[in-house]
């Protein structure tokens, strides 16, 4: 049986870990309202953009030969996956899931006979896809978002996107990533960059229906400056979702933490008491019986 | 009389949300003045100064870097990459980007980074003119 003291030193080493995943969680918690805060902010402008491309994408149907951004390579040989995942652990199954998904993703196309590329955006899945498919990996980017994510960390990811599709290094790109539902739920999410899906003719009445827009200078050279920007935008769209989904997930893992830490403590001050009492009944034994004995 | 709902929003945030008499947006083509009732458009901006007007004055004024403005009769949507109160705006803080420009130039490993560079320079040299010009007015 372990001594009182080996079940005193457990207890207090548990109870240190309780007071760090506590902390975390609360952490978490703070950047999470941030986190949310910062995608609700960035909404106007993604709609607004949504709003222009697809009208303009209306006056585009149809047509045949636009740019090689919106019409993509005519192929789709080459696929770039995008894997967005956090740059640290404990937050709970948040870059495992992403990963996961990203490997069902890349098996599949392997087997469809296309060639795969790997960006990985966030150290996490980068470690973990190294183990299968580190020769597919041609980029890596780490430690965005720091202290805070910036437009600016949207654009560093989409130029480098960018630069690789005029290239030709690859034809379709898609992003895997963890949509934010809530604290406790977030969703992977697999969304098309590359050639970007158009927004449907519902979205287009209203601009069909009440006005037919001049373009100026004109629909080509607009669309041409626009489209990488709506990469850029999409693009700090996930990163926005990610971080709001990381924060939740640890929220989330730390909270379970805690409580966890809070049952073991309590085991183990149960039987930590036992035991005393244990020593305590067979010293008294030993008192009694030796007394009767004389 | 009616008014112009007009929006300047950055990616990242919504900067202003008002409705004004005026817009003044410097578009890629030449400077327009958005009314209420104006002809459906969307166009470039170029780096400059626009303006929002209530009754015959202009309330406020906002240096861009350059985006999109999407208009219709009722409102006037500017998309800026970067926009800032142009009272907030220093000669000084233009002069830095400036020269923060230029050693990027001069830095630069990749034409790809120079051709970028240069044209963020462009951009500076554009906002550092429309600044001037305003401010002496």
């Amino acid at each position: 049986m372990p001594s009182l003291k080996t079940y005193r030193l457990r207890i207090r080493s548990v109870q240190s870990t309780q007071k760090i995943t506590k902390a975390m969680k609360m952490v978490a918690a703070a950047k999470l309202r941030r986190a949310q805060e910062q995608a609700t902010a960035a909404r106007p402008y993604a709609e607004a953009m949504d709003k222009i491309l697809a009208s303009l994408g209306a006056s585009f149907q149809g047509a045949t030969g636009g740019p090689r951004l919106l019409a993509g390579t005519g192929s789709d040989q080459v696929h770039l996956v995008i894997v967005a995942t956090g740059d640290r652990g404990l937050c709970g199954g948040f870059n495992s899931t992403i990963v996961r998904e990203a490997r069902r993703q890349i098996r599949a196309l392997l087997a469809e006979g296309k060639t795969v590329k790997i960006f990985c955006v966030g150290r996490k899945g980068r470690d973990q896809l190294r183990r299968d498919y580190s020769a597919l990996i041609v980029e890596t980017i780490t430690d965005l978002g720091r202290p805070r994510l910036s437009f600016g960390d949207a654009q560093k990811v989409a130029a480098r996107v960018m630069e690789m599709y005029d290239a030709g290094e690859f034809d379709v790109a898609k992003v895997i990533f963890n949509q934010f539902k809530s604290a406790m739920t977030q969703v992977v999410t697999v969304q098309q960059l590359i050639p970007p899906p158009m927004p449907e003719a519902s979205a287009a009445p209203a601009a069909a229906g009440g006005a037919i827009y001049e373009f100026e200078p004109d629909e080509g050279e607009i669309l041409a400056d626009l489209l990488p920007r709506n990469l850029t935008v999409q693009i700090f769209r996930v990163l926005l979702e990610n971080a709001a989904s990381f924060y939740g997930s640890q929220m989330t893992a730390m909270d379970n933490a805690s409580r966890n830490a809070g049952d073991v403590i309590k085991k183990l001050t149960l039987q930590m008491n036992r035991s005393r009492q244990a020593s305590i009944t067979k010293e008294l034994i030993e008192i009694i019986s030796g007394a009767e004995a004389i | 009389m009616a008014k112009v709902s007009f929006r300047l929003v950055m990616p990242e945030r919504e900067l202003l949300a008002t409705e004004a008499d005026m817009v003044v947006v410097p578009g890629s083509e030449g400077d327009f003045g958005v009314l209420p009732g104006h002809a459906p458009l969307v166009s470039t901006v170029r780096p400059g100064v626009l303006e929002v007007y209530q009754g015959s004055k202009v309330q406020q004024r906002f240096l861009v870097a350059g985006g999109f403005a999407e208009v219709t009769p009722e409102r006037c949507t500017v998309l800026a990459d970067e926009a800032v109160p142009f009272e907030q705006v220093t000669v000084a803080q233009l002069d830095d980007r400036e020269r923060n420009a230029r050693n990027d130039i001069s830095d630069a490993a990749t034409p790809a980074e120079k051709a970028a560079a240069e044209k963020n320079l462009g951009i500076v040299q554009d906002l550092k003119r429309a600044q001037a010009f305003y401010a002496s007015r």
